[in-house]
């Protein structure tokens, strides 16, 4: 497998959507590939810290007023 | 309609199809329930498009409001939070629309590039780079990098991997094919990862460059 390959099925191994066969190429060529290897891992920690860091925070004071602005037009039938 | 599995294998309404039916019979409360929950993620969605935080507010409250008009509309053949979203997307595209007069906004902006789509940065990042940086900074540095993608690569990350939305409702969420929404990721994830790495490399020991082969 070359890396091209390699990158081609990055996503499915990310996102574990690979069958067993497959996964065991793609490990066979990590096993070999040091840059593959950083490429999948800060791949993988790209995705975790937006996922899990707020970047866009809603302060407590607008969401409430943004959820009764919203509540209050309902309830008048918008 | 929305379904989860239960654990005797039974299929079990999704919770919100109880709330929706609940407004529709004129429960006012219940839809107070449904906005409270997806209210985060609908500002987020929101600001993450518009890139504007009035807009995001306006994005926000519109959609709601429409998806309560627009409720009989809502089949249930979709998840109601992705019925929601594509509301939200629509008004956000909308809005841009509005701020940039005479420019076509659209979700196909800006994707004919090859940037990200070859690794070039291939040295390793420290162990949990992210803790080298204050709260405030490493926000600002997260925010700065996902607003230089293309629009059309940033909203798709945004609902698949941020907002956790499966590749075929981020699919239906925008009107894509399923190919075009993973195409879209994996530039969208690489182009992400090539643009942390300049924060995010081991301070110390080898910086390695090149190419994959």
């Amino acid at each position: 497998m070359t890396c091209k390959e390699f990158l081609a099925l990055l996503d499915d191994l990310i996102d574990d959507e690979v069958t067993p066969g497959m996964r065991t190429e793609l490990q066979t060529h990590l096993g070999r590939c040091g840059h593959c290897e950083v490429v999948l891992n800060t791949t993988r920690k790209t995705i975790e810290i937006y996922r899990s860091h707020e970047i866009y925070d809603l302060p407590t004071d607008l969401r409430e007023r943004l959820h009764s602005a919203i509540m209050s037009r309902c309830k008048k039938g918008c | 309609m929305p379904t989860i599995q239960s654990i005797a294998g039974q299929i079990e309404p999704h919770p919100d199809v109880a709330l929706v039916e609940r407004v529709r019979g004129g429960d006012v409360s219940a839809y107070d329930t449904l906005v409270r929950k997806y209210e985060r993620q609908l500002f987020r969605i929101a600001q993450h498009i518009t890139q504007n935080r009035e807009d995001a507010e306006d994005v926000m409250q519109d959609a709601f409001l429409k998806a309560y008009e627009k409720l009989e509309q809502f089949q249930g053949n979709s998840k109601f939070y992705t019925w929601l979203v594509r509301i939200a997307v629509n008004e956000s595209l909308m809005r841009l629309r509005k701020r940039r007069t005479g420019k076509m906004v659209s979700i196909d902006e800006d994707i004919e590039t090859d940037e990200g789509s070859v690794p070039r940065d291939l040295a390793d990042w420290a162990p949990d780079p992210e803790q080298n940086y204050g709260q405030a900074e490493l926000a600002e540095i997260l925010r700065k990098t996902i607003q230089g993608l293309p629009p059309g690569f940033r909203i798709v990350f945004v609902l698949r991997d941020v907002e956790g939305l499966s590749t075929e409702e981020t699919a239906e969420t925008l009107g894509l094919s399923v190919p075009a929404v993973k195409s879209r990721l994996l530039r969208a994830r690489l182009q992400l990862r090539e643009r942390l790495s300049r924060y995010f490399h081991k301070r110390k020991g080898l910086m390695e460059t090149g190419t994959v082969k």
